[in-house]
């Protein structure tokens, strides 16, 4: 099945993705900045469908919007205090941080600029009705190290993290 | 014009047996998300019907009895006032999250139903990851309590938001093993490739030839329960609804919703039942499959069965004339009586439209699909009017301590069981 | 107008690039902590769509089973930063960047 009305669609989500960046990074109130990423990591799960990978972007949502919003909200419920929305919001050193995000930015045209040739043309591909069993074979096959790290490291974030944040230990 | 027709109509070609999303067809697309969106605003006013009628009988009352016949209009009385009540905002909520939580509460109630599946080809679309999209979308409904709460700026709806999300992130992960243990029963197929697509589970349960919940017995049967706890705590309905019962914190973390915005709430907990609910039945009861469908085979069989949708409805008929025979007869009485027994000739007309052929064959797998979820609101109502409610405690301690450990032995038993032949091939004959 | 129009790896390569400029911009110039974690949840997701699109460039599924991994990671590390967030929070009543300066001459 063609894609239809591609164009539309990048642009449309690009847009929301960028301008909840923008949100998340300049509101004054943080449940303002959790749900504007939310809003964006959404968005990005739909530029993931675009991308032809349904199985990334059903863990997006269910892991990252489902899983981590909630953890971030819950977190900024508990140390929210009224005292931090009146104070100063940017840095001391806010302008030297913007300069050099700039800088990266630039660094970043330059090479997109020189090399923007090396990208093959992309060959029309009719979506795949199997993708989770490809990246299944994969996960299970030539990555099963990897993975059962990345099982490892979860248990170690949950007792660490259980650990810093108890009362009394 | 005509290009625009023949594109409607390439879709009613009888060689398409896909779903419109499928296929490609955007209009029937967007007819499919309308036909999906009117039923389920329907279904959720029946419910409501339904819910306090059966609620009442249980309790031995009668429940609303004089808006319309037997309180057949009261749902419609409720929503007018819902409707005209004065919209209230606490002065120091934070309004632009206390506006957008009913609505990502009801966006991601109703986003489900993309996927669920009413028959081989009725369903808006089919996803390859169909399941998981409904888990995802499902637990997107957390987001909008913890906002609700939060943003309400007070004590009761802060802690019932906190409660209730607690609780459904826990029960969430018992969920997510039970639907694991009926995927991989899927894997067991004859081409040997699972699928996490809806459309292809009920597929698969029609190849194996068998119900997911009677598979692996008592296996699937454990899985189901599993689910089936998980689902009732998932959507905070009794006996698991602490947070927002009104005993215990007047109303939880929609206490400071008043009218139009507390009946998008309750529109999105009862959208989020049936979705559940249709989880369950594609999962485990056979989705759109008629009973016995490889075992009660052959041209009576299908024909008994092929009368049954007409059939319930002719019966639901009977029963709207035979209280409208019971109703007193006193003139005050006179409009309910007709009313009633209007109702009843449009239920007989629409049993009698059911017992034709031509439509009888269409609507046979949305009429059995609707039927099982019908049985699990039934269910739902039932463990309302039954079970007394679980303490917040008690209620964790059961989502972490037994049903998780079950799920997760339920899991490796039904990897097991799939896998014996090859097992048992290595073990014993190598 | 043409090159606007089909999108190409290059277009999911900006759109990456630019989420990953607002993520440093968040990390390098905001006070609170919490926004801080959120700006670095961004850089993660432009890495991830970069992965993402350059799997759908080569059609291998190598990419994605990366992504799948970062944001297992991502979760881990949101859990654990904001466990020392809540401990610290917890001494010092404070949730800005530059108040945690005990050590400072």
């Amino acid at each position: 099945m063609a894609p239809v009305a591609t164009p539309f669609f990048f642009y449309l989500f690009a847009a929301i993705m960028l301008i909840g960046g923008i949100l998340v990074i300049t509101r004054r109130n943080p449940v303002h900045s959790a749900v504007a990423l939310i809003v964006t990591l959404l968005a990005q799960a739909s530029i993931y469908l675009m991308l032809y990978a349904p199985f990334v972007a059903g863990v997006q949502i269910i892991l990252y919007a489902g899983g981590i919003m909630v953890l971030f909200l819950f977190v900024i419920m508990l140390v929210s205090i009224d005292r931090s929305l009146r104070e100063r919001q940017f840095n001391s050193q806010w302008l030297i941080g913007l300069i050099a995000a700039l800088a990266l930015g630039g660094l970043f045209i330059a090479v997109y600029l020189k090399g923007k040739n090396i990208f093959p043309e992309r060959p029309l591909s009719i979506m795949e009705s199997d993708n989770t069993q490809r990246v299944a074979t994969l996960l299970y096959g030539q990555y099963m190290f990897a993975f059962e790290i990345a099982s490892l490291l979860l248990l170690v974030a949950i007792i660490g993290a259980v650990v810093m944040a108890k009362r009394r230990i | 014009m005509d290009s625009i027709l023949r594109y409607i109509q390439s879709y009613l070609d009888p060689r398409v047996k896909v779903s419109p999303g499928a296929a490609g067809n955007m209009f029937w697309v967007l007819v499919y998300i309308m036909l999906v969106f009117a039923g389920l605003s329907v279904a959720v006013i029946a419910m409501n019907w339904l819910e306090r009628k059966i609620l009442a009988h249980m309790q031995v009352r009668l429940g609303p009895m004089r808006v319309g016949p037997h309180g057949l209009l009261q749902p419609i009385a409720d929503a007018i006032k819902l409707l005209l009540k004065e919209d209230l905002m606490p002065a120091a909520a934070d309004s632009v999250i206390f506006w957008c939580a009913p609505f990502v509460v009801v966006l991601a109630a109703f986003t489900v139903f993309v996927v669920v599946p009413f028959g081989p080809a009725h369903a808006i679309t089919d996803m390859n990851i169909g399941i998981l999209f409904m888990l995802g979308v499902s637990s997107l409904s957390v987001l909008g309590i913890v906002m609700a709460g939060w943003a309400s700026n007070s004590h009761y709806p802060l802690i019932g938001a906190l409660r209730s999300s607690a609780q459904m992130v826990s029960y969430e992960i018992a969920m997510g093993l039970a639907v694991i243990s009926a995927v991989l029963m899927t894997s067991l197929n004859t081409s040997g490739t699972g699928t996490l697509s809806m459309i292809g589970i009920v597929q698969a349960q029609q190849a194996q030839g068998v119900w997911f919940v009677f598979k692996f017995f008592p296996l699937g049967l454990i899985a189901f329960f599993i689910f089936a706890v998980s689902m009732v705590a998932e959507t905070n309905r009794a006996p698991f609804d602490l947070a927002e019962a009104e005993s215990e914190l007047t109303a939880g973390f929609h206490t400071e919703y008043s009218g139009f915005r507390w009946s998008l709430f309750f529109l999105a907990e009862y959208s989020a039942m049936i979705a559940v609910s249709s989880i369950a039945v594609t999962l485990w009861l056979g989705g759109w499959l008629r009973p016995f469908p490889n075992s009660l085979t052959g041209n009576l069989w299908n024909l008994i069965f092929s009368l049954v949708p007409g059939a319930t409805f002719l019966f639901l008929g009977a029963l709207c004339f035979f209280n409208a025979a019971r109703m007193p007869k006193h003139p005050l009485f006179r409009i309910q009586t007709i009313g009633l027994a209007g109702f009843g000739v449009v239920l007989a007309l629409i049993g009698l439209i059911l017992f034709v052929p031509a439509v009888s064959i269409r609507v046979q797998d949305i009429f059995w699909f609707s039927a099982k979820v019908a049985a699990f609101m039934y269910l739902y109502i039932w463990y309302r009017g039954t079970f007394p409610r679980y303490r917040f405690d008690q209620l964790m301690q059961m989502g972490w301590k037994v049903l998780l450990p079950m799920g997760l032995g339920v899991l490796v038993l039904t990897a097991t069981a799939g896998l014996w032949p090859i097992i048992e091939h290595t073990l014993w004959h190598p | 107008m043409e090159s606007l129009l089909h999108i190409s790896t290059l277009h999911y390569l900006v759109l990456g690039a630019a989420l990953f400029l607002l993520g440093v911009i968040g990390v390098l110039t905001r006070r609170n902590v919490v926004i801080v974690l959120m700006s670095i949840e961004l850089i993660l997701n432009a890495v991830n769509l970069n992965l993402v699109a350059f799997s759908r460039m080569w059609g291998g599924m190598h990419g994605q089973v990366f992504a799948i991994f970062v944001i297992t990671d991502a979760a881990a590390e949101a859990a654990v930063g904001l466990g020392i967030l809540i401990a610290f929070f917890r001494n010092k009543e404070t949730v800005n960047v530059d108040e945690v300066n005990l050590l400072k001459w």
